[in-house]
């Protein structure tokens, strides 16, 4: 035993200069803002919070795994380079390892470990003070310390080992469902001591789960067939609202949402002279492949490797542009080198973040700090793509926004059409070169000029996409030293992490398609658990993981990490089937309980971690945008297509571009699109959703934050789309009878009916304003101006029917801004 | 406070009262005051920032010598040697190959890549300024009665020799888009100064001098990555609206917002006592936030009171919406009202061709402007509290790109070293640090990375920047991020 202490010892001592600057990656300060922090990303605090009693065994993967990670793991971890001791305490054993080194098992007193954690002398204690890290509480120290009496046994850690389908427990409480995500939840909620909260009432369900499916309220008429359907039998009602929302068209629109945000999918480059990049025919197939249920696993191989199948179809094409969203350059400035150097990080970051929950970017410069990935196992799945034939750099203004490669669609009719235009002019051809006559070759010549243009007007409507594609001749891939591109190092050959599954190939080379086939292993711990927990996420407002980008060492720990195994086996069982997840978490009684509660209850849990009631949460920028535009009639039911821009603010484009870019708004309809056909400039996204927290789309985001700002304020009272809008519904409201107004309008925008109190407040609040505009009847003009209205337009013409619809128009937006309008309850 | 079956609460009653007045048309800004308490519970309860700290301002960890900052960004990258660091011996070297032992094979742009590299020195003059003597160009004959006040570094150096890359990384502190921007950091870290605008502003110019490309802008620069995004910078239009939906629209006055937000605040009271949300009065709070900004922010942009002389000080461009030097005051106008981090964009910097006709025009716009900037924070007794910083995301090369003459010339990138200054704020004026070879394409002397520079200007702020972290993707991320990096002590008065 002394020998290897020793070691210790004189290697720390001897080494105490390195630690300060190795520590400086991964320093840990007071958070200056602790209540921010805790929203966006939990900690080891976490853990401790929950840890046992004293009494009971400490976990190495919820009470140890995550505090060491936090302490220790930048100097005693899986970097290589800043390892300080020889000593890694992320592993029991080998060289380095922790075991019989620094932990003695079953003696505290013997093990380093505990001597350092516990130590008043500041030269000794761990870790150290030029870390800036905290020292060790007395809970935490506890916690090791019993961890070491017990035995010291390292678990692996939990989100690389494959889950295994846990024993569904048997809560007390017997009123919930018996479904297994009821049975989980409850049985935690007893645990400590909860009761559930009672189930919503019928008009918050149809609310909640029609924005949950579509991302759009329920209309009044869904609303009446659910309450009668709910009046006959909840259960049944229930469940063929949700059968009938899931297989609606919106649905795909509405999932393809958070899977564009995952991608950062965009209209434009995001470099530079940020010109267009036409990703439209991607998009559409998310949308398509989203409301064909295209299993998880199609889903993810189309996307790494679609153009590699043997005889591709159109849709595994389209989806391989998955490696083609990444930011780009055109030429001109930057060094071709180092632009495709970027590409392929980009591509590997957002595989990473997209399929693999792991910051594997954080290895280009050095060993992952926390998470066992080298930089070689960096550099290994970097080799998969960058292999990519094509320019690393765009051209100017690239036609269409397509660089090559990309690839024409056309649809069977279109294809049948070109093919009898491509004949019939080479019939033309064939007379105009036998022709002799003047006269005769003119009409001919001007016969195939309208052929031509014909064939090119049906050939512009044909779908193209761009591509991915392997060059012929694998190009070599080096380690980059320090994560400099011109900086080579040890090559490497195409492989994955090593403390993962082994990849097996079907060919010499391993292919992007193998690389597909390993995510889907079964024995892939990752893939399923990160797509399951994102799926979770959208319908409570936080997932099971909270860090749904970072299932490593320091993401968050599960809040029911049995019931997220549950679910991951249960889905890869079923075939990856999203929709059958979905309905699975929508039927369960969790999802369904009221999410009121005591502003003591909220404060204790303001995530709803436990569950102990339904999430309650602002609504998405473009659920907020697109509720708008439902309910006051103007939204379009058109599908797919080119991006839209509807109208925003002056200027804007024209403040940052280099081209001097003007934004042009489009007209008619297009305008009243669903905003994920809303037109994506990264330079300058749209403000309506950059204010209400969209992501610039040039980074993966897995989640999005919510925060409650005054420019939001600012947005949802004065935009004059919104107000338009207010003013539309206005007008419907004033086609209901007299008496059925207020109750039409409240029950529009927020599906519920108002109580005798809310109508007082809105009659008063109408009274005021239809005097006010009737003796301002300019400004009533001025609201009313842009309002169509169905019947005749004569009623509207007198000042008294222009200053009603005005003061209604101000309800509307007066509704329009409610809490409860943008938040689901 | 509130009973969960009661909805109408002394702030309804409030309200109703306020309907009163708004019937007799005396409306305006009432509902204000039953709201003030909500505002107070829904601030964020902010910690000191270290125990037995407590007499330091909110989030410092040591005492500040500045408490805002204003950032004059030049964008594309303004010409050290023409402007800044003087080389009075490269006449003779003029149209000379450019030494590989100086040259050292370095990377260069696409643009002059495997061209020969022929030394352009300055068409400019340069003279010594103020008491401290700093050589100064003739390009900038207002900036250099301000000499005495200027701290130059001239050993700055960059990792990026491109537009994006370089100005992600002065910005955020990294080439990679998503990180957030410095502005953003210190909202976060410090805290709001002021209930009525925002901690962060940012105002690019809408026009500029220089006619060669001119480098586009990218929210991402003042973006607030993975911070929650009310810490994102407020970009300030030229027209329209400064802040983005600012006006109600048509047909809605400031009487009619008033009554409707008092309704909107009843009823979403009435909401909180049903549901119990805290989040519901936050809502409430940001609509009288927004609503106070209606008036504090055209009160902040309108210059109609400032003093004639004031306004001659600035020079002509002042009359100009969106102009830099219209920006310029209003960048004192936000210091006074304590905004935190202004940050001015004024783009058109890229000389790569023509460079002496643009460089005048480009320097027309920010001389005066600039100068009168220092003068007028300097008489508000703002200067001392307040630091200025101007800078480019890289330098130029002494190398020309394209035609050479002694009057005509163009300059590439060179991220390897350029000058930026900053004025006030704790900084020592008159002063020059750091050192580049007699090219000036090498430092000799005290480097100073884009990063260093961050960490000084956290540290004049009272941040240790080692310490202003916030968790993300596993790693407690910093605006200096992974690599080193120093507080360049030798600069601080």
């Amino acid at each position: 035993m002394n020998t290897p202490l020793c070691r210790f010892r004189a290697s720390r001592l001897g080494q105490a200069a390195g630690i300060c600057t190795a520590l400086a990656v991964a320093v840990v300060s007071i958070s200056v803002d602790a209540d921010d922090a805790s929203q966006i990303s939990d900690t080891s605090s976490e853990a401790a919070q929950e840890s046992p009693a004293t009494d009971t065994a400490v976990s190495f993967g919820r009470d140890i795994r995550p505090l060491i990670s936090e302490k220790c793991f930048a100097c005693h971890g899986p970097d290589a380079e800043s390892r300080e001791a020889g000593l890694r305490l992320d592993m029991p054993d080998g060289d380095e390892g922790a075991l019989n080194y620094a932990i003695e098992p079953g003696s505290p007193e013997d093990s380093e470990v505990w001597n350092r954690i516990s130590t008043d002398d500041d030269e000794m204690r761990m870790p150290p003070t030029d870390s800036h890290l905290e020292p060790l509480t007395a809970e935490e120290q506890s916690l090791i310390r019993r961890w070491i009496e017990q035995g010291g046994e390292y678990e692996q850690f939990w989100a690389f080992s494959p889950p295994s389908a846990p024993e569904i427990p048997t809560p007390e409480n017997s009123t919930w469902s018996d479904s297994p995500v009821d049975a989980f939840v409850l049985n935690q909620l007893e645990k400590k001591g909860l009761q559930p909260a009672s189930q919503a009432d019928p008009r918050t369900l149809i609310r909640r789960v029609t924005f949950d499916l579509t991302g759009l309220p329920p209309t009044l008429s869904e609303v009446d067939e659910f309450l009668a359907a709910y009046e006959d039998s909840p259960e049944r009602a229930w469940e063929e609202c949700i059968d009938q929302l899931i297989s609606r068209p919106e649905y795909g629109e509405h999932m393809a949402r958070y899977w564009l945000d995952l991608v950062r999918f965009a209209d434009t480059n995001g470099m530079h002279k940020d010109f267009y990049r036409n990703n439209v025919a991607y998009r559409d197939w998310v949308i398509r492949a989203f409301n064909d249920n295209l299993p998880y696993d199609d889903f993810l191989r189309y996307q790494i490797a679609g153009d590699l199948y043997p005889e591709p179809s159109d849709d595994q094409l389209i989806a391989s542009a998955f490696n083609r969203l990444h930011l780009i350059i055109d030429v001109g400035t930057a060094l071709p080198e180092e632009s495709q150097f970027k590409n392929v990080v980009d591509r590997i970051t957002a595989v990473s973040t997209a399929f693999m929950g792991l910051t594997v970017q954080c290895a280009q410069c050095h060993d992952h700090k926390f998470d066992p990935i080298t930089q070689k196992d960096f550099y290994s799945l970097y080799a998969f793509f960058d292999n990519i034939d094509a320019a690393p750099e765009t051209r100017a203004r690239p036609k269409n926004g397509l660089q090559p490669p990309f690839d024409s669609f056309p649809t069977p009719e279109q294809a049948e059409r070109l093919a009898q235009l491509d004949s019939e002019l080479a019939a033309v051809q064939q007379q105009i070169d036998e022709s002799q006559e003047d006269a005769e070759s003119e009409t001919l010549n001007s016969k195939f000029k309208e052929l031509q243009k014909q064939r090119e007007k049906v050939d512009g409507q044909v779908t193209r996409a761009m591509v991915m594609k392997e060059r012929s001749e694998v190009r070599p891939t080096y380690v980059r030293t320090r994560g400099q591109y011109d900086v080579l190092g040890e090559q490497v050959t195409r492989g994955t992490p090593g403390f993962l599954p082994p990849l097996e190939t079907a060919g010499d080379v391993a292919s992007r398609m193998d690389l597909a086939e390993w995510f889907v292993e079964p024995e892939n711990p990752l893939t399923a658990r990160v797509a399951v927990n994102r799926f979770w996420q959208q319908f409570f407002g936080v997932g099971l993981v909270k860090t749904s980008e970072d299932f490593g060492n320091q993401g968050g720990v599960p809040s029911h990490p049995e019931l997220l195994d549950h679910l991951t086996v249960e889905f890869t069982e079923s075939g990856w089937d999203i929709q059958s997840l979905v309905k699975q978490i929508v039927m369960s009684e969790a999802y369904r309980q009221a999410s009121d509660a005591s502003p003591e209850e909220f404060q204790a849990d303001p995530e709803n971690r436990l569950l102990a009631r339904g999430s309650r949460y602002r609504l998405d920028a473009e659920m907020i945008r697109d509720q708008i535009l439902a309910t006051s009639g103007l939204l379009s039911e058109k599908m797919y297509g080119p991006a839209v821009k509807p109208p925003q603010p002056a200027g804007l484009w024209k403040a940052v571009s280099m081209t001097g870019q003007v934004f042009r708004p489009d007209q008619g309809d297009a305008i009243y699109r669903r905003s994920v056909y809303t037109f994506w400039k990264r330079a300058m996204p749209p403000p309506q959703m950059t204010i209400l927290n969209a992501p610039n789309r040039d980074a993966c985001i897995a989640r999005r934050e919510r925060t409650n700002t005054p420019l939001q304020a600012l947005l949802l009272l004065n935009e004059p789309e919104y107000l338009k809008a207010a003013g539309q519904l206005a007008a419907k409201t004033l086609e209901q009878p007299e008496q059925d107004r207020l109750e039409f309008l409240w029950e529009t925008v927020t599906a519920q009916l108002p109580d005798e109190q809310e109508k007082a407040v809105l009659q008063t609040l109408l009274d005021d304003l239809t005097v006010k505009y009737q003796t301002a009847p300019d400004l009533a003009a001025d609201v009313c101006r842009d309002i169509t209205l169905a019947t005749t337009t004569e009623s509207a013409v007198d000042a008294d029917s222009q200053a009603e619809l005005a003061a209604w128009t101000m309800l509307a937006s007066t509704l329009y801004n409610l809490d409860i309008t943008k938040t689901k309850d | 406070m509130l009973s969960r079956e009661n909805g109408i609460t002394p702030e309804g009653l409030a309200v109703m009262d306020n309907r009163r007045r708004f019937l007799t048309n005396a409306g305006m800004g009432l509902g204000t005051a039953a709201m003030a308490s909500l505002l107070s519970q829904s601030a964020n309860a902010r910690g000191s920032a270290a125990p037995g700290a407590s007499n330091l301002p909110h989030g410092c960890h040591h005492t500040p010598k500045a408490k805002r900052v204003i950032f004059l960004f030049m964008a594309g990258g303004p010409s050290q040697m023409d402007l800044f660091d003087y080389k009075p011996n490269l006449d003779k070297f003029f149209k000379q190959e450019l030494p590989a032992s100086v040259s050292q094979g370095q990377r260069v742009t696409a643009m002059t890549k495997g061209q020969s590299q022929l030394i352009a020195s300055t068409k400019f003059k340069f003279a010594r300024a103020g008491e401290s003597g700093l050589w100064m160009s003739e390009l900038l004959p207002h900036l250099s009665t301000q000499a005495d006040k200027l701290c130059f570094i001239d050993s700055m150096n960059t990792d990026s020799i491109n537009h994006d890359p370089g100005k992600t990384l002065f910005s955020t502190g990294s080439e990679i888009p998503g990180k957030p921007s410095m502005g953003a950091w210190l909202s976060y870290g410090l805290g709001t100064l002021n209930k009525d605008l925002p901690d962060y502003v940012v105002m690019p110019s809408a026009f500029w001098g220089g006619k060669v490309n001119v480098q586009g802008l990218y929210s991402r620069l003042w973006g607030s990555g993975f911070l929650p995004s009310k810490h994102q910078g407020t970009s300030f239009q030229t027209a329209g609206d400064p802040v983005l939906f600012l006006s109600n629209p048509r047909g809605v006055d400031a009487n009619v917002r008033r009554r409707m937000l008092d309704s909107l605040g009843t009823l979403n009271q009435k909401h909180f006592g049903e549901i119990g949300d805290p989040e519901i009065q936050t809502t409430i709070a940001q609509q009288e936030m927004a609503f106070r900004m209606q008036t504090s922010v055209p009160e902040l942009t309108d210059i109609s009171g400032e003093s004639a002389e004031t306004l001659a000080m600035y020079g002509p461009d002042i009359d100009k919406p969106g102009s830099y030097a219209r920006n310029c005051l209003l960048a004192r106008r936000m210091a006074q009202r304590d905004v935190r981090f202004i940050q001015l964009f004024h783009r058109g910097w890229d000389h790569h061709s023509s460079l002496p006709p643009n460089l005048i025009a480009q320097c027309q716009d920010v001389d005066q402007p600039t100068s009168a900037l220092l003068t007028d924070l300097e008489r508000h007794g703002l200067l001392e509290d307040t630091m200025v910083v101007f800078a480019g995301e890289f330098g130029r090369t002494i190398y020309c790109q394209g035609q050479l003459t002694h009057d005509i010339y163009g300059r590439d990138h060179h991220p390897r070293c350029f000058t930026a200054w900053i004025a006030g704020g704790g900084v020592r004026g008159g002063m020059r640090y750091g050192k580049t070879d007699e090219f000036s394409y090498n430092i000799i002397e005290n480097p100073v990375h884009v990063r260093d520079l961050h960490a000084t200007m956290l540290h004049l702020l009272g941040i240790d920047h080692s310490r202003l972290t916030f968790p993300y993707q596993g790693l407690d991320q910093k605006l200096t991020g992974v690599n080193p990096s120093r507080v360049v002590t030798e600069i601080i008065a």
